[in-house]
């Protein structure tokens, strides 16, 4: 088994056997029958909430656990690793990041300790739009000011868990953008409160090939007081790049294990299953894909556990965040494949929940960055080759 | 009311076993609190919490953690912790490496008498190792106090009496016992919680006794090994069970199968 004991202080092995043992409470029918279903999974994430795992990033002064990305980390891990899958709650962890680091004393103290508290469910974040894409500076949701208040109109796409979320963040345009010099200026972050929102806000669901809450969110002249603004006006898109790298760790934790599922279910079937007599496993036609994947996953763990060092220290991380991120989801979609190969026809059947896994880890290549992207930045920014966009 | 939960800290039971000579291999391997010892913790702390809610007069107490072991053994300890328990009492001695269930039991009878007065003290029915299944009742023995075994159901426990019921194989018996007294629970007495954030947090300051043998003033002799295996042989294989043909009275001649074996 692949053993993710970052650099140990104690905690690392206590968090793992933790969310093991949490997990086995939930075993693969729960999440295949939710998947059946599309419906979201209520008791897994009280009982996980409940045990204060959501809000060990929030600071101990605001009730929560004051620990590393390392340790947070362990937690998605893990839960990818028992054949769940984290990205049903994961947005609870980090998506209070911004009013943490950016907003006022006076919004950490009212937010913060009722999301630790797993009272208030942060969740959402409505960022990408149907015409930006990837392109951020380019969206057109507006707010306008207005006295003490922003009004706000716009359209999102892909904002996911708006409908288990109380709050939700929002990135508009407070200035436009041909009229400032630089395209990422004029980009503002609010705290949106769902509960007040009324018919102001309208979510249509987006159907997707997993079970993972995603929706359209459409903003018509939605009113909000201007003590809603996170930081200062303008300077949002810095407030959401500051965020990228610690979600990119953690999305690679989930890949990495994803990856540890298949490799050990892959494993585990080619060695019980016997066709022509003997094992498939012996075949290396079969043996070989999956030994690879698991030396990729274990090496995409390695680069995760060193992009969340270097974050942990408070020490520039973006080459290697991004570099996690990009390897992992490709060393889990190796494990994927790998696996499905390895269960032939028994691959596509529900009951063995690799196609559920499969359908799963494929989302990390292309969200919450595409792989090229995350290639585009190494090629201009970490080896300084010409800009490609 | 005060308790102790006895626990056992084991190789992994979800990994392969590996022998050393004829005894399971304990160091080097991953281990765990003993799963069956979970109960034990669960059970222990479902009392104290439902005295304490009671009228608030026996709510006093603590759950105290007895556990003999090498010093990983400490894992199992702060693992019943960061459920709830209140303390722990870890008995390491390498003079106890390779002891038997008569030593394991006077080393913890003399730590559970050392830890001070208890009321009741919960231990698995047999340990997911060794599987003697003799500690309750050996450790009953030398605390010269009454042994309830094989409990699946804890129903009150008040004022100085323990209300349980005691599986059988026909069904079960409801038995009142006077305290202190030891009892073995079964697995499924209860569903064990899992440690959350907040419990693993606390269990670092928590206090445990580290204890040698000469603490509990035992010699050697004390607890020299008296049994010994001294041979292991395989389970013999599953034989391959019974086909049956359908013929039109398959459903018939399996319905009496299940019956003869006592499943329907």
């Amino acid at each position: 088994m692949i053993s993710s004991d970052l650099n140990d202080d104690g905690m690392y092995m206590e968090i793992q056997t933790a969310i093991r043992d949490l997990c086995s409470r939930f075993p693969s029918s729960y999440w295949r029958e939710l998947d059946e279903s599309r419906m979201y999974p209520e008791r897994f994430v009280e009982a996980l909430t409940d045990a204060g795992w959501l809000s060990i990033l929030i600071p101990e002064r605001y009730g929560g656990g004051g620990r590393s990305l390392s340790e947070a980390s362990i937690v998605l891990e893990e839960i990818n690793a028992s054949g769940g899958n984290a990205a049903a709650c994961h947005g609870q962890m980090y998506t209070m990041a911004p009013i943490l680091r950016h907003g006022s004393e006076e919004q950490r103290e009212r937010y913060l300790p009722e999301i630790a508290k797993g009272q208030l469910r942060l969740q959402a974040f409505a960022m990408t739009e149907q015409d930006s894409g990837s392109d951020i500076t380019r969206i057109r949701t507006s707010a306008v000011r207005e006295g003490d208040s922003y009004i706000i109109n716009g359209q999102k796409v892909f904002t996911s868990r708006v409908q288990h979320s109380d709050l939700m963040l929002l990135l508009a345009r407070t200035t436009k953008r041909e009229n400032q010099s630089r395209s990422t200026d004029g980009l503002s972050l609010f705290i949106i409160d769902l509960r007040q929102a009324g018919d102001t806000i309208e979510v249509n669901p987006i159907k997707t090939m997993f079970n993972h809450e995603t929706n359209e969110v459409l903003i018509r002249n939605l009113k909000t007081n201007s003590s809603q603004l996170i930081g200062e006006e303008g300077k949002g898109f810095s407030y959401v790049l500051d965020g990228f790298n610690a979600e990119r760790i953690l999305l690679a934790a989930e890949c990495v294990g994803d990856g540890r599922w298949f490799c050990a279910k892959g494993a585990e079937y080619a060695t019980h299953r016997e066709v022509f007599d003997r094992p498939i496993g012996r075949n290396q036609g079969v043996q070989f894909p999956l030994a690879r994947a698991y030396a990729s996953v274990t090496a995409a763990g390695l680069m995760r556990r060193s992009a969340a060092g270097l974050f942990d220290a408070g020490h520039p991380c973006g080459p290697e965040a991004n570099m996690a991120k990009l390897l992992a989801s490709e060393a889990a979609w190796q494990a994927a494949n790998a696996c499905l190969d390895t269960h032939g026809g028994y691959g596509f059947a529900a009951e063995y929940d690799v196609e559920r896994k499969f359908r799963e880890t494929r989302l990390y290549q292309t969200a919450p960055i595409a792989n090229n992207l995350v290639l585009a930045y190494i090629g201009h920014h970490v080896m300084g080759m010409p800009r490609s966009y | 009311m005060n308790i102790v939960v006895c626990v056992k800290h084991i190789p992994d039971p979800n990994l392969p076993a590996e022998m050393d000579g004829k005894t399971l291999k304990r160091e080097g391997v991953q281990g765990v609190m003993d799963p069956g010892d979970e109960f034990g913790v669960e059970a222990g702390l479902q009392i104290k919490e439902r005295l304490a809610t009671g009228d608030g007069e026996s709510g006093e107490g603590e759950v105290t953690l007895v556990s003999m072991g090498p010093a990983a053994a400490m894992e199992a300890v702060r693992r019943g912790l960061s459920m709830g328990a209140d303390k722990g009492v870890l008995v390491s001695d390498d003079v106890l490496k390779g002891s038997d269930a008569l030593a394991t039991a006077k080393v913890l009878s003399a730590a559970i008498q050392k830890n001070g007065a208890f009321d009741l003290v919960i231990a698995g029915v047999e340990s997911t190792d060794g599987y003697t299944g003799t500690l309750p009742g050996t450790l009953a023995e030398f605390l010269g106090v009454p042994h309830v075994s094989t409990v699946k159901e804890i129903v009150s426990a008040d004022g100085g009496t323990l209300k349980v019921n005691r599986q059988t194989a026909d069904g079960y018996h409801v038995v009142e016992v006077g305290l202190p007294a030891v009892i073995s629970v079964t697995a499924g007495v209860n569903e064990p919680r899992y440690a959350s954030f907040k419990g693993i947090m606390a269990a670092k300051k928590k206090p445990v006794e580290q204890l040698s043998l000469s603490d509990l003033d035992l010699s050697g002799d004390d607890v020299a090994v008296k049994q010994e295996v001294t041979e292991l042989s395989k389970a013999e294989e599953r034989e391959g069970g019974e086909i049956i043909e359908d013929d039109g009275s398959a459903a018939a001649k399996i319905a009496d199968f299940l019956k003869e074996a006592k499943v329907i």
